[in-house]
């Protein structure tokens, strides 16, 4: 052989690799998220369309300014902002003034995501601590619901939309009032759950309804049907865990079915349970956050049932009608303990010898 | 295989592991061919797990193929024997596989003799006591062919206050690529037995098994057709996953015992080997043979012709490598199995004992391997249920960044650990995690070493 100087790499086993890669998964996640924005601007109009592209601006935005003031190389490529951005988008009432909007988005990423090293370092889930701060500052905003369908919703924005920023946003009942179909009222099946004794009729929501996603909500939150089939994309490809959203739903359905067997007329029915509000959004794209969620297998159930648990809880007894995004912050609160308890056991040790923390 | 696996339910396995893609069907039909002498050959003295061997021979000596040219230093050690015939040209440091040079007998071959081993003294296995077999075992050079190089005698030697039940011939060959598991059990069937028989005289085991993995159907068919009829040997199928061919794996699967944590197979009745072990063996040890040649797969996108070949001990990647037209167009040269085998730097590293194949990987084949950036852990978990040892490599991952090696050996389990390599392979963020885990475990044994001096 004439000695060619050969350049080859050393690299240490395994010398495979699989496939999909941080930003593979996160891009997918984008595209499962897709269809929900789309369900959520048919439902709800422009408003709708813009809520989603300024908060998603303002979550990317955030991350490239910290980036930028780090002098760090920009990490938005790996996408996970704007599933941030696109996620807290979703969860807010479709006509959020979008001032509002844009603060939400910028503090769930300052606050929760850069301010604890970035993508892979959030204790909680960066779109829910987001809300839960506009839910704390704006309270009034963020619990006005608009009517889903409402005719013109492509032409015109729902009023509170663009709302200037530190100025009180406009009562939409009026609009509601005339945009309303049959006298809808705009509240959500929820709301209409738990507060809704004499002032609405509408107490017997379908749950037919309930599943496509024919109500009142949040933007994204409506379409049970819709987040199930995007998720079940996602666990195909082994990019979420099916198992949390299983084990969160579980827990819901098993809390709210002992309630509901202890008393059928005080508690709703456990299908409700898992069809109304943001159970289902949660449940599929929020608490199956891989960061803020255990890595052992026996901790990922108790982790799900924990937060389908205490959602339940918060909405019976609490002072809200929802409460999947405290659930939430709760588990991602409690996953590393959890996390620490429930090591697997090691081939070859003792049967429940797992380690202590 | 799709339909196979989806009936395969219940087959035995084990949880956890990866399906990486086979590439085995380029080599699994071609049949074992001789490779020619190289010109040169080189011997590292230490090509098995335990002491190096001490030379006997001198520069300048002249020594026939099959004669002794180091001998064993102790019991955790082999004999090592000239693969060729000719004249010792140096002993020295030469280059390894591991990286650092070691000491090595250099064999300069003479060119037109007949190569035939010329060393020999029969045996009568069947007439001999379990000692006597260890021994001539040991005389033979034997380690373990499939990678580990642990010495064949040290594992048929059952410690005190144990008993083997069993005798587990390992023919999975997991790794991607190697097929020379597969080869060995299809033509070299006969010797396969006979070792087997070596292996459960010499450990007083009453039965034997040959694990298979479902990938080789062939192989299944033609070897229970060959099993003795009294059952003494079975041959066990088992789901084609990667790291089936860990010993832990296949006592778990076959037998669902499972090898306490730190201990050995012995501590639960079994003795395992590998075929290409057991069947040297019995070519070897009827004739006092010592090891000289093995079979390797020679595969990859960057050789011409890729093949199982029977090749010296001592030969030159180099030489290897011209013989089967390689163009010279490699990214990475692989010795092992692409999961656990090592790159090499140099293409004077010999063939050596525990070498089961050569891999040459092109620009192109490797592109697609090389993950692109390396992310923070995600915590996806993806590790977590890859891990056949069932740890979690995740958490491990993190400690192992902040340098807490101890709490991962303390806490977590650390030294079970066999480095198969299956969390780096699945690791959406592309963390070296095997490799931190071979770090955390070099630097513990460094502390323990300096804390005991």
């Amino acid at each position: 052989m004439t000695e060619k100087q050969q350049i080859v790499e050393l690299r240490t086993a395994p010398h495979l690799r699989q496939a999909p890669s941080v930003d593979q998964i996160m891009r997918n996640v984008v595209y499962a998220l897709l269809p929900v924005c789309a369900f959520a601007v048919f439902q709800f109009g422009l408003s709708a369309l813009a809520l989603i592209l300024v908060v998603t601006l303002a979550c990317v935005g955030t991350e490239q300014l910290f980036c930028r003031l780090s002098d760090k190389p920009t990490t938005v490529g790996d996408f996970s902002a704007v599933i941030t951005g696109m996620l807290l988008a979703l969860t807010l009432p479709p006509g959020f003034p979008l001032w509002m909007a844009a603060v939400a988005g910028f503090v769930g990423i300052a606050l929760a995501k850069v301010m604890f090293g970035g993508i892979g370092f959030n204790v909680f889930n960066p779109a829910l601590v987001g809300r839960a701060f506009v839910q704390a500052a704006f309270p009034v905003a963020i619990t006005t619901w608009t009517p889903a369908f409402a005719p013109g919703r492509f032409t015109e924005f729902i009023p509170t939309t663009w709302t200037l920023p530190f100025v009180q946003p406009e009562s939409v009942s009026t609009w509601v009032k005339n945009v309303a179909v049959d006298g809808f009222s705009g509240a959500t099946p929820l709301a209409l759950q738990k507060f809704g004794d004499a002032t609405h009729a509408h107490i017997n929501i379908d749950h037919a309804d309930l599943f496509l996603g024919m109500t009142a909500g949040s933007s994204g939150e409506t379409s049970a049907l819709l987040i199930l089939l995007c998720g079940a994309y996602l666990a195909v490809r082994r990019m979420m865990d099916w198992r949390i959203p299983a084990a969160m739903l579980l827990g819901a359905f098993l809390t709210s079915g002992s309630f509901f067997l202890l008393d059928n007329q005080a508690y709703p029915t456990p299908l409700f349970t898992l069809l109304s509000g943001g159970m289902m959004l949660g449940a599929v794209f929020m608490a199956s956050d891989m960061v803020a969620s255990p890595t052992t297998p026996l901790g990922v159930w108790v982790y799900g049932i924990l937060i389908g648990f205490m959602t339940v809880i918060i909405r019976l007894f609490g002072g809200l009608p929802e409460g999947v995004m405290y659930a939430i912050l709760f588990g991602n609160a409690a996953a590393p303990l959890i996390g620490a308890f429930t090591q697997p056991r090691v081939y070859g040790t003792g049967r429940n010898k797992a380690t202590k923390p | 295989m799709g339909m196979m696996q989806l009936f395969g339910f219940g087959k035995a396995t084990f949880s956890h592991g990866i399906h990486p893609p086979e590439y085995k069907a380029v080599t699994e039909q071609k049949s074992i061919r001789r490779l020619a002498f190289a010109p040169e050959m080189i011997l590292p003295l230490s090509q098995h797990f335990g002491a190096p061997s001490i030379p006997v021979v001198h520069v300048g000596q002249e020594v026939v193929r099959g004669e002794l040219v180091a001998r064993a230093d102790g019991f955790m050690s082999v004999p090592l024997h000239a693969p060729a015939t000719g004249k010792i040209k140096s002993i020295g440091l030469m280059p390894t596989a591991r990286g650092p040079k070691a000491p090595a007998i250099v064999l300069k071959l003479y060119s037109g003799v007949s190569q035939e081993v010329l060393y020999s003294s029969d045996q009568n296995i069947a007439d001999m006591s379990q000692q006597a077999i260890i021994q001539a075992v040991k005389d033979t050079g034997m380690v373990g062919l499939g990678g580990a190089s642990f010495p064949t005698h040290v594992k048929m030697t059952v410690p005190d206050g144990q008993k083997i039940e069993v005798v587990m011939a390992n023919g999975c060959e997991c790794e991607p690529y190697l097929t020379t598991d597969h080869r060995v059990m299809m033509e070299y069937s006969m010797d396969l037995f006979t070792g087997i028989r070596v292996a459960m005289q010499a450990t007083g085991a009453g039965r034997a098994i040959i694990g298979i993995e479902d990938n080789k159907p062939d192989v299944i068919e033609a070897l229970r057709k060959a099993c003795p009829a009294d059952g003494s040997v079975t041959v066990g199928v088992m789901k084609t996953k990667y790291p089936q061919g860990a010993e832990k794996m296949m006592i778990k699967a076959l037998l669902g015992r499972e090898v306490p944590s730190g201990g050995y197979p012995s501590a639960v009745g079994v003795s395992m080997y590998n075929v290409a072990t057991l069947s040297q063996l019995g070519a070897l040890l009827p004739q006092g043979h010592g090891l000289i040649e093995r079979v390797i797969t020679v595969s990859g996108p960057g050789i011409e012709k890729p093949g199982n070949y029977l090749v010296a001990l001592g030969t030159p990647l180099r030489h290897v490598l011209e013989q089967l037209g390689f163009q010279g167009d490699a990214r990475e040269l692989i010795m092992g199995g692409p999961m656990m085998g090592v790159s090499v730097a140099s293409l004077d590293v010999p063939v050596t004992k525990g070498v089961s194949g050569i891999l040459v990987l092109t620009e192109e084949s490797m592109s697609k391997q090389i993950p692109k950036k390396v992310w923070p852990c995600i915590r996806c978990a993806h590790c977590v249920q890859a891990c056949p040892i069932h740890l979690n490599p995740s958490e491990l991952g993190m400690l192992a960044a902040k340098r807490q090696y101890e709490t991962m050996e303390k806490r977590y389990h650390l030294n079970d650990c066999f480095e198969c390599g299956c969390c780096t392979y699945v690791c959406p963020s592309g963390i070296p995690l095997v490799q931190y885990f071979r770090i955390a475990k070099a630097i513990n044994r460094e502390n323990r070493e300096r804390a005991a001096v």
